[in-house]
This record gives structure tokens, sequence and C-alpha cells, in this order.
């Protein structure tokens, strides 16, 4: 690994940097990633109140202009078809009252098949594929729903860790209707054996909040004869979603 | 009815084919007279800038209005959306060519920090308002690291440095009813 940026953020020295306790629930006994410290802010948070015109209860929009329905297909816009299993994700962006989200910004980037992002700092020695950028934006509609058509990626080394390797994943960006709802996270895959060794997926310490994380087979996202469908629904959190739950 | 969360995960470092966009700093359609230039260096607790960072501004169009506008991602440089995002570049510096906003003079400013469990939230005050609770609430030094400094000699040009840790560490926000914390320490 020559690169300046490590493949998965963290200090690697000898574990600095990472929690130094095990998770407990993986054989591996991987230690959750929590980042690089020095980026850490030492100080917690100042708890702010919003008043009801606070720009943060607000969100930027996103339209037409800024997304085109040819974005959502991570298989176009190359000379050929990119190598591997195809998939179609979809599901619904909601916020904590069930409410959904409608015409928010959805973005997604991930590696290729190969597990080898398009990235100057990704060394990792799997091929790059000509046909794949791994990188896609839709916008919500007015159910909330979102749509992809993308490739499986690879599983790649984590080389923060001896021996171990990131679970496949598609990395996503939301937008919700509040700034403050603002996620990004990653999604995974239903029975992936890589998932209790991995740092990154372990650092959600509360089993069914990572669970969450995991996406379900379904078929009837599959097109036949064509793609596998996983069906991922997001719940975005923040002051729309509770504002009128107090104490919660 | 209430639905838990979908947790946070690190944006790591490989986003910048997706995220990043052009004009993506250029918020101020183009050649406005009264744009004006936020700048500055993200740094970390060993005062060592921080590249690759993705930092999102949100804010107030001139008349105070709050409604945004779609068009962030390809601009026409003509319309003002209230959306800025930017890549700090190698020596952890950024910058934002925006609009002054109306009503309260601030920014709402959203940290994707690689190496971060979730994103930070802050804001950029171009001035400190009479009353304003953030502000009243907070110690005078730490008070500082919230406000642009405009720059003598520049052309209503602002510099606001972003530290994540130690000494004249950056005040980030919570929302109570979110408990955003920025991961463990």
């Amino acid at each position: 690994m020559a690169a300046s940026e490590p493949l998965v953020q963290g200090t690697g020295r000898d574990g600095a940097g990472f929690a130094g306790v095990t998770a407990g629930d993986g054989p591996g006994g991987v230690r959750p990633y929590v980042g690089r410290v020095e980026r850490h802010p030492l100080q917690p948070p100042v708890p702010l109140v919003l008043d009801p015109d606070a720009v943060e209860r607000r969100a930027p929009v996103f339209g037409a202009a800024d997304v085109s329905p040819l974005d959502a297909d991570l298989t176009l816009g190359h000379r050929g078809e990119p190598l591997g299993e195809r998939i179609t994700v979809g599901g619904r962006v909601l916020d904590g009252r069930g409410r959904p989200v409608r015409g928010q910004l959805v973005e997604l980037w991930q590696a290729n098949a190969a597990g080898r992002y398009v990235h100057r700092a990704d060394r990792h020695a799997a091929p790059l594929d000509p046909n794949f950028t791994g990188a896609g934006r839709c916008l919500t509609d007015d159910d909330g729903r979102y749509r992809f058509t993308t490739i499986r990626p690879g599983a790649y080394p984590d080389v923060t860790h001896h021996n171990a390797w990131r679970p496949s994943h598609l990395h996503f960006s939301l937008f919700g209707t509040a700034f403050t709802q603002r996620l990004v996270t990653q999604m995974y895959f239903p029975g992936d054996p890589l998932l209790p060794h991995d740092s990154i997926w372990t650092s959600v310490r509360d089993a069914s909040a990572r669970r969450r994380l995991v996406a379900a087979y379904d078929p009837g996202l599959n097109e036949p004869e064509r793609s596998l469908g996983y069906r991922w629904d997001i719940v975005l959190d923040g002051p729309d979603a509770t504002w009128a739950e107090e104490g919660r | 009815m209430s639905l838990p969360a979908t947790p946070s995960q690190t944006i790591g470092p490989f986003h910048g084919t997706a995220l990043p966009f052009p004009g993506g700093g250029e918020a101020a359609p183009v050649g406005h007279p009264d744009t004006i230039t936020v700048h500055g260096c993200l740094s970390d607790g060993d005062g060592a800038p921080v590249p690759e960072a993705l930092l999102e501004f949100w804010q107030a169009a001139p008349d105070g209005s709050l409604v945004g506008a779609p068009g962030s991602l390809r601009r026409d440089g003509a319309a003002f959306t209230g959306f800025g995002r930017v890549v700090t570049r190698d020596d952890g510096r950024y910058t934002l060519r925006t609009l002054p906003p109306g009503g309260a003079p601030y920014l709402a400013l959203c940290l994707l920090v690689p190496g971060l469990t979730r994103h930070l939230f802050t804001r950029v005050y171009l001035a400190f308002p009479e009353h304003d609770p953030l502000i009243e609430a907070l110690p005078p030094a730490r008070r500082a690291t919230l406000l642009a400094a405009p720059e003598a000699g520049g052309h209503r040009t602002y510099r606001f440095d972003i530290r994540l840790r130690g000494g004249a560490e950056t005040v980030f926000l919570a929302f109570p009813d979110r408990g955003g914390r920025p991961g463990p320490p």
C-alpha cells in the first residue's frame, strides 16, 4: 500500500486510532472502527434547539436540472457492459414518523466487481473496469422511493487490520427535508460472511441498528433474466421527524 | 409511529467520483456584484491539513428566503440555489463564493470528513447578530471560532478556518432531538 491515503481510514499504527475493544459478536474479534482520532473533536457538540426559522430546519432542493434519469443506472455511460453481477437496488427514504421524503437527492458510490474504486488512492491490486465508474444519483419519487441499477461490488482488503476484508457494500448519501437529517452511510448484502469481521459494520454497536444496514433480497425488484433485486429502506432522523415528540 | 433511524457510516476516502461536482463552490450567480468569498483551511488536532473532506454549505437567499432552488449540481450561472459543496484540497484549503444571506447572517455547514464515523455540523457567521441563542450561550473564546473574519485588503473576502480538534477547536453542533455525536473519542 504505497498510497498516502489508506484504503480504509484509520491510523493502522498498532491499533492506535481504534477503540481497542472487541465487538463480541464476531469470531474475528474485530476492533470496531472509530476512524482517525486526530480528527475527532475533543469537546462535546453544543446542543442547539432550533427555532422555527433556523436555516438547518430546511434543506437544499434538487430537481430535473440536477439529475438525469440515466444517472440512476451505473451500468450505462461506457462503451460496453461492466463486469459483474447486475443488481437493482431500491427502497424508500422515510423520516422518523414513516413519512416519505419526496423529491430528494440520493447519491451512490461503490467499488467495481473486483473490489476496486476509480480513485487515485485506491492501490488494491485488482483490475479497473473500463466500463464502470461506480457513481450514481437519483431523486426520490412521491412515495419516497429510489432505485438504482448497478453491479454487485467486490470485497477488498481492509489494510488497517491484518488479514481483513471489507464486505461488499454501497456508499449512500442522503438529504432529508431538514439539513439536520443529512446522512452518509453504507449498505451491505444479506448473508455476507465478512460482515461480523468488518470493523466498519461492527462500529455500529447496537445489533438491531447494524441489521438496518443490510439489504434484503427482493425478487420483486428483479428485472427477470437481467438483474437481482435488493430492497433497502432508509430512515432519516432529525427535528423534522421528532420535533413534537418531547423527551424522546 | 416512530421508526429507528438508519445509522451513519464513515464517508471513506473514495467519494471523489460521486459527490463533488463542477462549480460546487460557485454558489453565487456568475459576475454578481454582491458575491462574497469564504475561504479557509480544515485542520486536525495535530495542525495537519485535512484533504478530501466534503464541506456542504446551506443558507438563506439574500432576501432571507429559505426555499432554495434546484440546479446546484448542474449550475446555470444565473440561479441562486442556496447550496454549495466543496472538497478540501491537498493543503486542506477550500473556497466558497456565494451571496450574503438575508435574515440571520450565517451559513449552515455540514462537514463530511474521512476518518469520522459521522458528519459534523457548525455555522459560519459573517457577523454576530444582536440576539442569537447559540452565540450568547458560548464563552467568548469559543464564540470566535464561528466568526468568519473579513480580510483586510480583500474584496468582500472572509477567512473561516475549521479546527477539528484541540486548542481553538471549532464549535460543532448537536440538535437535541437528533442527538448527533461525532463518534467515540
